[in-house]
């Protein structure tokens, strides 16, 4: 029972943290702070399953992030339809080409030995179709991008709701998953390591500058949203009144109309904003929620025992005939496609796509040191991590300026040093960050809430 | 004479620079390799500490100059390269008391270590921009261009013109002296020989009277020696921006694999093959093929294979083809 207590007093600091955010900044910095973390977290559970059940470490995290994100593009964009008439041929054509590619290439592994010739006939299946790519695709990707380019310039989406391109962004990470495990799973730990970076590198890369595809580094803005719009609540009559309703109190106490008016509106339109964070909140609390029962099964479940038996021995259980290969393949599937979710979730709550920002540093390491932090094995743990990492990579900054002054105060406004040091506050949360991982990683290894056994 | 050109055209837009960016990445990617090598992880934190290094350079020069102390043809970093180094090998040495040393006693799996020097990325990354920020700086002076295009082409009156900057020179000059003595250091002195043992097998060499805190001292003060010096040529080339360095720990360790982690000669020769696999797979050859037909073949596309966007990718792609063909590199890794 005592580590139940653990828990419990771990997510009351928390939440008594954001809530104090919100008394002291706002409640609506409070609630985006808290859809981060929810965002997070789930983005923590998928680095969790990979790590913590099965000692697989990919450093991919970005990119799958990133392709959930432009998911989001893909399904929920209308599409347009100008670019699909002057392109569309095209860049169809460009997809055949490609399977024929991988179907050319499998069909020479698999009929021919293992030889230098086959190499070389590989080699130059491969670096023939990328030519006959370009050669096919570039009329149509310059016909696409010139499709009133300051708007456009794209294919556009499939214009379907835009839950539904939650589950495509995480299968369409489980599928690049999928690829990446069988080229790289082999790998030492390290190297794998290493080859998932980069890996993620190359994915990143091309959605930044593939134009047609999701406009790339021009962002595509405006995305589709499960929740209300801040205009149309400020001017629905139901939502007026109940802001009226909650805050009547404070109404009553100005006296002239016009003043009353004028409060209510600010009150409407700051309602409004808190409110449609709310849905959200609402809508990835339920998402970390249903992620963490099921994976608490899966966890207990005897699936999970043969998991930790291949992650802390893999001869012992690959002699006890479980396949070892096969495990991790489908692990490191299931993982990258709830990260690939998480990516979608948070480009559905930005509401736009942002193909420049993805950088290995808050898309990876980030992520991992919250699962190191958290707690590795442990989703409760994983979770918590993704919350309290978070809060102190957005909270580092002010809080390392209101220290910064605090400690400078003797000093007049003009010295050099406290002007440098104000400055740099932001940059304090990587000090923040770097310290924290290093003094868990030395001190409390098995993070802040550990991997706990249930003997059964 | 169009045969010339083209050679030149080649030569100018294409060896040159791959010369001198390989050069940079085979310093880094030796870095990398010494570091698996003897310590054995995986140094996530390299583009940092290169910064790192650089930053001591950048600070100094501007000092420098400012005391008007300079080498004046030659930039005047040059002539700070040893108190950044200096520096350097202080601050890893701390990183690695405070840091790492308790690992290496503790013989952790290279997965935590690596995890912990992602801790010294983070850390590093911070200092960094707490001391010097994160803004874009060059820190380039005394002559720019050994030869100018105009010049040659007035010299040997062709059509196309070779530009050799200073910066290209030196980078090349200084990554041979720096590797040979490396080398001869590793291959023929005794220190060097127990590096080598150590690397090779902990247990007997440690059998053998080799005292593991030397050799890990000595790996640091070359890591930074290497570190220091590939930072600040990068930098000289292009220009002091810490992000940039971040991102370019990534083509390093693409180097350092392809020639087979944890040989250093590997890693040397790795560098140059990123450099030029990077440079040749995304320059249009338009200039060149068009010396070399007839006029009336003349191509109208670019006959790029793929846009310069995707220089990093093929470094990676180049990465992934050797882990798939050869997982242990070119040369045969996990020896120096």
């Amino acid at each position: 029972m005592r580590n139940y207590k653990n828990v419990i007093a771990a997510y009351s600091i928390m939440i008594f943290l954001i809530i104090l955010v919100g008394i002291f900044q706002s409640w609506s910095i409070a609630l985006t702070i808290l859809n981060y973390c929810l965002i997070s977290a789930v983005m923590t559970i998928g680095a969790n399953i990979q790590w913590g059940y099965a000692g697989l470490i990919n450093f991919g995290i970005m990119g799958y992030t990133a392709l959930g994100g432009l998911a989001v593009v893909l399904v929920s964009v209308e599409p347009v339809k100008k670019a699909w008439q002057v392109g569309g041929l095209n860049i169809l054509a460009c997809i055949w080409i490609i399977v024929a590619i991988i179907f050319v290439v499998k069909f020479i592994l698999n009929r021919f030995e293992k030889s230098k010739l086959r190499n070389y006939s590989v080699a130059s299946v491969i670096l023939g179709g990328i030519i006959l790519l370009r050669v096919t695709a570039a009329p149509g990707i310059e016909a696409i991008e010139s499709v009133d380019p300051a708007k456009t310039g794209f294919l556009g989406g499939m214009g379907l709701p835009v839950l539904f391109s939650w589950i495509v962004g995480a299968l369409l990470a489980g599928s690049l998953a999928f690829v990446i495990g069988k080229i790289a799973l082999g790998l030492r730990a390290d190297y794998l390591a290493i080859a998932t970076l980069l890996i993620a590198e190359i994915i990143v890369s091309i959605i930044k500058h593939e134009e047609w595809l999701a406009r790339g580094v021009k962002n595509v803005i405006g995305l589709k949203r499960p929740a209300p719009y801040e205009i149309d609540l400020q001017t629905s009559e139901w939502f007026i009144n109940l802001v009226t309703k909650f805050n009547s109190s404070k109404l009553n106490l100005s006296n002239s109309i016009s003043d009353k008016q004028e409060a209510l509106n600010q009150m409407v339109i700051d309602a409004s904003s808190v409110y449609v964070k709310l849905c959200f909140t609402g809508l990835f609390l339920t998402v970390v929620i249903i992620l963490l029962i099921v994976t608490q099964k899966a966890l207990y479940s005897p699936w999970g025992r043969k998991m930790r038996a291949i992650r802390d021995n893999e001869e012992a259980a690959s002699a006890m005939g479980k396949n070892i290969v096969k495990e991790h393949l489908l692990i490191f599937i299931l993982g990258s496609a709830i990260v690939g979710l998480a990516g979608a979730m948070m480009v559905t709550n930005d509401g736009l796509f942002t193909p420049g920002s993805y950088r290995p540093m808050r898309y990876t390491f980030v992520i991992w040191v919250m699962v190191i932090v958290g707690g590795t094995g442990n989703n409760f743990g994983a979770i918590l991590g993704g919350f309290v990492v978070w809060f102190l990579w957005v909270e580092a900054a002010p809080i390392a300026l209101f220290l910064i002054n605090l400690f400078t105060s003797h000093l007049p406004e003009t010295n050099a040093v406290r002007v440098h040091l104000i400055e740099s506050a932001p940059y304090f949360r990587f000090l923040v960050i770097g310290i924290g991982l290093l003094l868990i990683m030395r001190y409390r290894p098995q993070g802040i809430i550990p991997e706990k056994i249930i003997k059964q | 004479m169009d045969f010339l050109n083209a050679i030149i055209v080649l030569l100018n837009f294409t060896v040159i620079p791959a010369l001198a960016y390989g050069s940079q990445l085979a310093l880094g990617a030796i870095f990398v390799t010494l570091i698996y090598a003897v310590l054995r992880f995986a140094n996530f934190a390299t583009g940092d500490m290169m910064s790192f290094g650089t930053m001591f350079a950048v600070i100094l020069t501007y000092y420098f100059q400012s005391l008007g102390i300079g080498l004046g043809v030659l930039p005047t970093a040059l002539l700070t390269i040893p108190f950044a180094i200096l520096m350097m090998i202080l601050y890893m040495l701390i990183i690695d008391k405070f840091v790492f040393s308790y690992y290496r006693i503790k013989k952790s799996p290279p997965v935590q270590f690596a995890m912990v020097s992602v801790g010294v990325m983070f850390v590093t990354q911070a200092l960094i921009r707490i001391i010097i920020g994160p803004s874009d700086r060059r820190f380039l002076d005394g002559e720019k261009f050994i030869l100018k295009a105009t010049e040659f082409k007035e010299m040997t009156g062709l059509a196309e013109g070779i530009t050799l900057k200073s910066t290209q020179a030196i980078t090349i000059i200084v990554t041979l002296i720096v590797v040979s003595i490396m080398f001869w250091f590793l291959n023929r002195t005794k220190t060097g020989t127990s590096m080598r043992a150590y690397s090779d097998n902990e247990d007997l060499a440690l059998l053998s009277g080799i005292d593991p805190k030397r050799v890990v001292l000595i790996t640091w003060v070359i890591a930074g020696i290497l570190a220091t010096i590939g930072g600040v040529l990068y930098g000289l080339d292009k220009s002091y921006r810490p992000f940039v360095y971040f991102n370019n720990m990534l083509p390093i360790f693409a180097a350092a694999i392809v020639g087979g982690i944890g040989n250093p000669f590997g890693a040397f020769l790795g560098g140059y093959v990123i450099a030029f696999a990077e440079i040749f797979v995304t320059y249009a050859y338009k200039r060149f093929i068009s010396y070399l037909l007839p006029e009336h073949l003349e191509p109208d596309s670019l006959l790029q294979l793929l846009s310069t966007d995707y220089k990093f990718a093929v470094s990676f792609s180049i990465l992934v083809i050797v882990l798939l063909i050869r997982p242990s590199g070119i040369f045969k890794g996990k020896v120096i």
